[in-house]
């Protein structure tokens, strides 16, 4: 726990002295504009250059992650292949689905089909200490099945992939709310200056993969300093981080700097804070364009770590995201968000399982031994699932059916910062449909992530048209105590 | 009066996915430790300082913020049955006496009893939402002073207001100075002296047009001396067709108008051509309530226009999304929120899109009120996306039924040409054919003997347009596609999926095939190289549910029928023909089971992946008429049907040669307007159902639950009744909005919104600045009484958008400079005073156009298709359904202005998204104003600032300039507008020195550094030199002050 970030005081003796130019230049380093609040005079500087600021200084209490790590399997995994075994559903394999179960249901693509059970396709077993259940799929998952806790639970609101994908990153499926990584870039800053606090990271391969929209990492109301920086592993690293061909470094360096003297006089005549934001911001700028190439070049890893996660540099492939996502961490990103988009099975579940699994067990499982052996685990919360799960009904015919949407239970794990491992926490019924123990809603999900960095969820809020939004939203959200060391 | 933290939620554009009652909502906790700190409330006292406690500016905000969540205009969530909402309410007699509100005494007023108990206090402790000492004086005051209560302001219509006279009138140009000096002086502020002509000119020219003003405007602006210079100069823009790509941009954001559909695949939809109408009335200066009418009811116009129909297009303008497993009434929901949403926020300046789940909770919308609003869309038809999703979709662009064509002069000059030829051709055929009867009994007997000889015919069922009748499946839409030549006539199919697709015609009443020993189907087809199909079917259907004939070639993917062995429910055909070819599939109908005789009533046309052309598919027989034809000629004529003989008759008159030059003559110029027609721009608009959806109030916004009561087409209550008989339609909300209040509308209210836009626009933020909110959460204007006077000037002059501007551009208050003074900024840091002019970084279109004009390369055309500028490889990789490439223009219209750029909803380009361009998912306002790294990034390093600092380097040095340090003033100039100082030279002198001595020794690098982009290069240049001037150019687009309007 080194970053130092932490520590009101320091910045409120610091922001004592403010002037509004100070208050932007800080603004600009990266500091938290929720930690900033309780400056004088900030609120109506952070209003005067458009920015939105939350009144409750942050950490609101002593926080156990300093990060996290949300790797998203979008599509929406089948629970009922991976983590949560139903013998009975496999006694029901080929018959009709019981209509007490799906009677008034919103169904998607399965709307107006006979509906029939389809037993689980992959064998189970228990691993480690702890003995948790986990599918024949995820081999290398299970061999940490003592450092993640699995939420069988989880239940959200949409039905279809892009609404469902927004609610689980926004909290809400309306359009231009800030996602779960920018609400926590603005609570708590990036400790790094070199780099974004909130980075999303996209993998190449699997079938016929989800579209994602950028309104997944927007900042929406928030400023668009707060919004998800994409990492590309092919191509430029960020749009527009490589010089211009024919302009090596030096050059670009005596361009900025001119760029940088030429704003400063200007500043003089002007005396307009802003100059010096974009001062600021053209400093950052260049800095980025040496240590996010640095960054994401995977080459100087070691050859075990390399095999360790599956990774090739430069291949695009969950693996190498995965070892990304270690170095991101390594240098203070505050949220990094994955995703793998091939899980969306509605035929060839088996097959696609197979596929899909292979992209994302092996790396997943390095990546929170990785954490661990460097003693980072303890403070960095990994979190993996989809945006939905998959019914227990078949959809389609032939020997590999697949599996239809899914939101009124499915499974998702937690792994580090606080968490304890080797649990499973709440249950669904005897098929695999309803969760009805310990329902977990998306809310609280978000509740708990917030909690681990040391926010309570009720109070970091945003007034936005007349409403004090929340990444929680409206309905009450609670912090899932069970699930925490 | 036990009070507890209530929220508010809003309402969700997808309110409810899940069955269950889902509350996804704007998200309101008034428990949440909120403190001045971020209320909106601006830091100068809204209104004047007084004694005198103004209801609407002081208390009411109070109220709305503390205490409506629970004693507000909800009843369904309120406290202790108490309302703050009214005088009434809040001063009612309630049990044992008490009253809430006693009007001059504090005392007895429970409100302030409990708003100064510190033990229990009013809001409550938990609530963490306490009032400020301040504030409980100021409610104590409005008490001691008769606690009088006023309508909210935004809810009065705009009064007739003069300004107060003001000691230094002298100062004052206009009325609208004059109040704005009035409460300057009341604040014991001074406007800010004027800018400098150049500051001027500049502002002037990139509010009005967007772009740069030339130097040699400039000059001509300076060296006008006459006291009506500035005037001249301001006529000039507003003259200018720039003026409309300007103005379009505000208008844009609001419609939240952009090129593709936004949800899922966000696939290109067709609708550009409302985003010229825009433009074009704007450079007309279309009065605003027409604009309105045009926009929202255009087609239940009287004999609408073709623009009045295009305009019809904003009904359109929403995100749709055709995702497999969407639910049509979820949708439907949906889609009626997301138009309430937008229409209150563009013409209302409200968000009755709150009241979807419930009562507004701060507002009088009603949840009644929000589905009566959305009634009125109820009878926009645009579902047909929503039914059948599987539809061919997947498609760039995707259709969204229906489509018109636009015409332009031009085109419809031709196209009536085309129509007085046919109608000639049509009615020589007529003639021709009462000529030519006597011929058929000769040409039946002939036909007859060739039938018993024994010929080859071929039978159409489908080639460029389907004609089978009967139902259909799929998408029956005929293409023509570059690089794709039709195998017959004009058109094909294109069917392109990642599994299984099937499209058919069956149950046909016009081309029953009667099968005979020999006849052979055929399909023309041609597989994509780049993605050809796995698996192709033809299959047949006997009538009824009898499709048990099928013939596949290529692989077993598709699994109807299939068997081990081939049958003839599933012939295997062998392999698939070669990729990137016409090839004639061809079955015997024996291979597929049929018996001569057997009727044929359907053809289904399947693959599985890919993308396949299918072109003319039908039966080949040895017989020289169908046998439909030979019946009929064997039965005797008396004894024909009506439709034997028509059929006949038919025949014959095809086959006879005048007849067959005529019809030819006729498809060709059927063909010459049906190109015409393909050719003419497709864009969505507005057709009315003829019976309108029914609208429910779905409680708790759950489309699940149907137990709402029906509600028709109304206005919110609040605000009154549509006098009218019968079912209300979108042209009366239309013309409500545009109507003034004294005639029963609320034509001043709407004024009082779009003149507080056009107020931010030209002055950096509104009189009231929450420019999307003018409800009891939004912030009081600080001069209403100037907003009232703008609204009333605007409708009164029959709202004449381009006298509006000049209006406010003449002012006083318009020519100020920009540099807040020491006091002015300690005063009034955020400037609601408007005691100087507002400095910002330009828009991101206005970033782009004015590098483009300093460079030269910018090229000029108003309206025309989306173009589609060079942007990062890869960028739409997450885009799918179906996955794409983007195809970025080459020639000169990449350099066109920022409004024509594609807009991309889930992948807007990367360098207005740097600049705060919104996604145009939902309404915006008023865009935030960032300062990244990623911006300057942009600026640094993205390929077209570049090639535009490359471009003016190029004009640098071509200019007639001596020396060095005046091409760099020159250069300078150009970007700011002003000269460069000393200092200024010299920072850029020694860049270039060092650029010219690195690149004298680095030609290669030279080499590329000058070649980036499309822009040809001068080879009269050395490229040393333009390269080193390219770096002196990039710093010169890189000024915070070139990008910035003072």
């Amino acid at each position: 726990m080194s970053d130092h970030t932490y520590q009101p005081d320091v910045i409120r003796d610091q922001m004592e002295r403010v002037t509004r130019r100070q208050f932007l230049g800080a603004l600009s380093m990266g500091v938290g504009a929720a930690a900033l609040t309780q400056l004088p005079g900030a609120p109506a500087f952070a209003r005067a250059a458009g920015m939105d600021i939350s009144a409750s200084p942050i950490p609101h209490f002593a926080p156990r992650a300093r990060r996290v790590i949300f790797l998203c399997m979008a599509g929406g995994p089948s629970h009922l292949e991976t983590f949560d075994f139903k013998p009975k559903l496999a006694q029901l394999d080929g018959t009709p689905m019981p209509e007490s179960f799906t009677q008034g249901m919103p169904i998607a693509q399965l709307q107006g089909k006979q509906l029939r059970c389809l037993g689980p396709r992959a064998e189970f077993a228990r691993h480690g200490k702890s003995g948790l259940q986990v599918s024949g799929f995820l081999p290398h998952i299970a061999t940490v099945a003592d450092d993640i806790a699995v939420v069988k639970s989880m239940v959200t609101e949409q039905i279809n992939h892009d609404p469902a994908h927004t609610f689980m990153n926004t909290g809400t499926a309306i359009a231009g709310r800030p996602s779960m990584g920018s609400w926590v870039t603005y609570g708590l800053g990036s400790v790094n200056q070199n780099l974004p606090g909130f980075v999303v990271l996209t993998s190449v391969g699997g079938r016929n993969p989800q579209p994602i929209a950028s309104r997944q990492w927007s900042s929406g109301f928030l400023s668009s300093r707060f919004s998800g920086v994409e990492f590309n592993a092919i191509g430029d690293p960020v749009h527009y981080v490589r010089n211009p061909p024919g302009v090596p470094d030096d050059r670009q360096q005596h361009l900025v700097d001119a760029i940088g003297d030429l704003n400063r006089m200007r500043a003089e005549q002007t005396h307009d804070p802003d100059i010096d934001a974009r001062i600021a911001q053209y400093e950052l700028a260049f800095r980025m364009q040496t240590s996010i190439p640095e960054l994401m070049d995977i080459s100087d890893e070691p050859q075990d770590v390399l095999e360790m996660y599956g990774a090739t540099p430069g291949d695009g492939t969950f693996a190498s995201n995965c070892l990304l996502a270690r170095r991101l961490a390594e240098r203070g990103v505050r949220f990094i968000q994955l995703y793998h988009r091939g899980w969306d099975h509605h035929g060839g579940l088996k097959q696609y399982m197979d596929v899909c699994c292979k992209h994302c067990d092996q790396p997943t499982a390095a990546l929170i031994k990785d954490l661990k052996r460097r003693g980072m685990l303890d403070d960095t919360l990994v979190i993996w699932g989809g945006e939905f799960g998959r019914t227990p009904m078949s959809q389609g015919d032939g020997d590999d059916p697949g599996r239809d949407h899914h939101i009124k239970g499915f499974s998702m794990f937690l792994a580090g910062g606080g968490v304890r491992g080797g649990m499973s926490y709440g249950s669904t019924d005897d098929l695999g449909y309803n969760a009805v123990e310990d329902v977990v809603h998306v809310r609280d999900l978000h509740a708990t992530m917030l909690h681990q960095l040391g926010i309570d969820h009720e109070r970091l809020s945003v007034q936005y048209q007349g409403l004090n939004m929340k990444l929680t939203g409206v309905e009450p959200a609670r912090v899932v105590r069970g699930v925490l060391a | 009066m036990r009070g507890r933290a209530r929220e508010c939620q809003g309402a969700g554009a997808f309110a409810l996915g899940g069955g269950r009652v889902a509350v996804v909502c704007l998200a309101i906790a008034l428990s949440s430790g909120t403190t001045g700190a971020q209320q909106p409330q601006p830091s100068v006292a809204a209104a004047t300082t007084s004694d005198s406690v103004d209801f609407v500016r002081e208390i009411r905000p109070i109220l709305s913020q503390h205490c409506f969540a629970c004693h507000g205009p909800d009843a369904a969530s309120r406290e202790a049955d108490l309302s703050l909402t009214t005088h009434a309410d809040a001063t009612a007699a309630r049990a044992h006496g008490f009253r809430a509100i006693a009007p001059y005494s504090t005392d007895e007023s429970e409100v302030w009893l409990r708003i100064t108990d510190p033990d229990n206090p009013m809001p409550p402790h938990d609530a963490r939402n306490p009032l400020t000492s301040a504030q409980i004086e100021l409610v104590g005051r409005w008490i001691e002073q008769g606690a009088t209560y006023a309508p909210h302001w935004a809810y009065r219509p705009p009064r007739r207001t003069v300004p107060q006279q003001s000691a230094r009138d002298d100062w004052a140009r206009s009325d609208v100075d004059r109040y704005v000096l009035a409460r300057l002086e009341a604040e014991g502020l001074s406007p800010a002296p004027d800018a400098d002509p150049v500051t001027l000119i500049r502002r002037v020219t990139l509010d009005l047009t967007g772009l740069p003003p030339t130097s040699s405007e400039i000059d001509a602006f300076l060296g006008d001396a006459s006291d009506e210079a500035y005037e001249r100069a301001v006529d000039r823009l507003l003259a200018s067709p720039r003026y409309g790509e300007r103005m379009a941009s505000l208008w844009l954001d609001l419609v939240r108008f952009a090129d593709t559909v936004g949800y899922h695949g966000d696939q290109d939809h067709r609708i550009w051509p409302y985003r010229d109408y825009v433009i074009n009335s704007f450079n007309a200066n279309t009065a605003f309530d027409r604009f309105t009418i045009e926009q929202l009811a255009g087609d239940l116009l009287e004999d609408p226009t073709q623009e009045q129909l295009v305009a019809t297009g904003y009904n359109r303008l929403l995100q749709t999304s055709h995702e497999g497993g969407v639910q049509l009434k979820e949708y439907r929901a949906i889609y009626m929120a997301d138009r309430v949403r937008n229409l209150s926020g563009v013409w209302m300046g409200a968000t009755v899109g709150c009241a979807q789940c419930h009562d507004h909770k701060f507002d009088p919308y009603t949840t009644r009120d929000f589905y009566s609003l959305g009634a009125f869309f109820a009878d926009v038809d645009d579902e047909e996306h929503l039914r059948d999703p599987y539809a061919g979709l997947n498609t760039l662009p995707t259709p969204r039924v229906p489509e018109m064509r636009v015409q332009s002069s031009e085109t419809s000059r031709v196209l009536d040409a085309i129509h007085d030829r046919i109608a000639a051709t049509e009615r020589r055929l007529q003639s021709v054919g009462d000529s030519l009867s006597e011929a058929q009994p000769k040409w039946e007997q002939e036909l007859l003997s060739r039938l018993d000889a024994g010929s080859t015919t071929e039978f159409v069922w489908v080639d460029d347009v389907l004609d089978t009748g009967g139902r259909t499946q799929g998408d029956w839409t005929f293409v023509r596609e570059a690089g794709v030549p039709p195998q017959s006539g004009e058109l094909y199919r294109r069917q392109q999926s990642n599994g299984l697709i099937q499209h058919y015609s069956a149950d046909t009443t016009q081309k029953q095939i009667v099968v005979a020993d020999g006849d052979v189907f055929f399909a023309w087809v041609y597989a994509s190289p780049d993605d050809a199909p796995e698996a192709v079917m033809l299959q047949f259907n006997t009538g009824g549910q009898d499709w048990q004939h099928r013939a596949v070639w290529g692989g077993d993917q598709i699994a109807h029928g299939r068997r081990d062995k081939s049958w003839a429910g599933y012939r295997r055909m062998g392999s698939l023909p070669e990729t990137g070819a016409w090839a004639r599939l061809e079955v015997g109908v024996a291979d597929v089971g049929l018996e001569p005789g057997a009727v044929i009533s359907g053809i289904a046309f399947t693959q599985f992946g890919g993308t396949l052309y299918w072109d003319k598919a039908g039966m080949t027989s040895t017989r020289a008429a169908p046998a439909s034809v030979e019946l009929a000629l064997r039965t005797p004529a008396e004894e024909r049907t009506a439709e034997q003989t028509r059929l006949l008759r038919d025949r014959f008159l095809r086959e006879s040669p005048e007849m067959r030059e005529l019809r030819a003559r006729l498809a060709e110029l059927n063909d010459e307007r049906d190109a015409v027609m393909r050719s003419l721009p497709l864009t969505m608009y507005t057709r009315a159902l003829d019976v309108p959806r029914e609208v429910r109030v779905l409680p708790r916004g759950n489309w699940l639950d149907e137990s709402g009561e029906i509600v028709e087409p109304a206005i919110p209550a609040f605000l009154g009744r549509l006098g009218r008989e019968g079912r209300a339609t979108r042209l009366d909300l239309a013309r409500w909005l545009v109507t003034p209040e004294e005639d029963g509308g609320i034509g001043g209210s709407t004024a009082r919104v779009f003149v507080n836009r056009v107020w931010a626009m030209l002055f950096g933020q509104g009189l009231c600045s929450s420019l999307d909110d003018f409800g009891g959460q939004g912030v009081p204007p600080t001069y209403p009484d100037l907003l009232d006077y703008l609204a009333r000037e605007f409708v009164d002059s029959g709202w004449d958008v381009k006298a509006l501007v000049r209006r406010l551009v003449r002012t006083r208050t318009y020519l100020q400079a920009s540099t807040p003074g020491e006091r002015a900024f300690q005063a009034d840091p955020e400037n609601v005073l408007f005691a100087r002019q507002a400095r910002y970084r330009l828009p991101a279109e206005m970033v782009r156009d004015s590098a483009l004009a300093v460079s030269g390369l910018l090229v000029e055309q108003v309206g025309g298709p989306s173009i589609k500028p060079p942007q990062p490889e890869g960028l739409y990789r997450h885009l799918n359904f179906p996955t794409r490439e983007y195809e970025r223009d080459t020639g000169p219209e990449q350099w066109r202005r920022g409004v024509y750029m594609h807009w991309q909803r889930q992948f807007p380009h990367p360098m207005l998204r740097a600049f705060d361009a919104p996604t145009r998912e939902e309404c915006t306002a008023s865009r935030p104003v960032s300062n990244t790294p990623l911006a300057a990034l942009t600026l640094l390093n993205d390929p077209t600032f570049i090639e535009a600092s490359r471009a003016f380097a190029q004009r640098v040095l071509l200019a007639e300039h001596d020396t060095d340090r005046e091409r760099i003033e020159f250069a300078w100039r150009e970007a700011t507008g002003r000269k460069a100082t000393a200092g200024e030279v010299e920072v850029l002198d020694h860049l270039l020195s060092e650029g010219l001595e690195y690149y004298a020794t680095h030609p290669n690098d030279a080499a590329q550094l000058v070649r980036v982009g499309d822009a040809p290069v001068d080879d009269s240049l050395a490229e040393a030199e333009l390269a080193a001037w390219t770096q002196v150019t990039r710093a010169v687009l890189n000024l915070h002050e070139t990008i910035t309007r003072e």
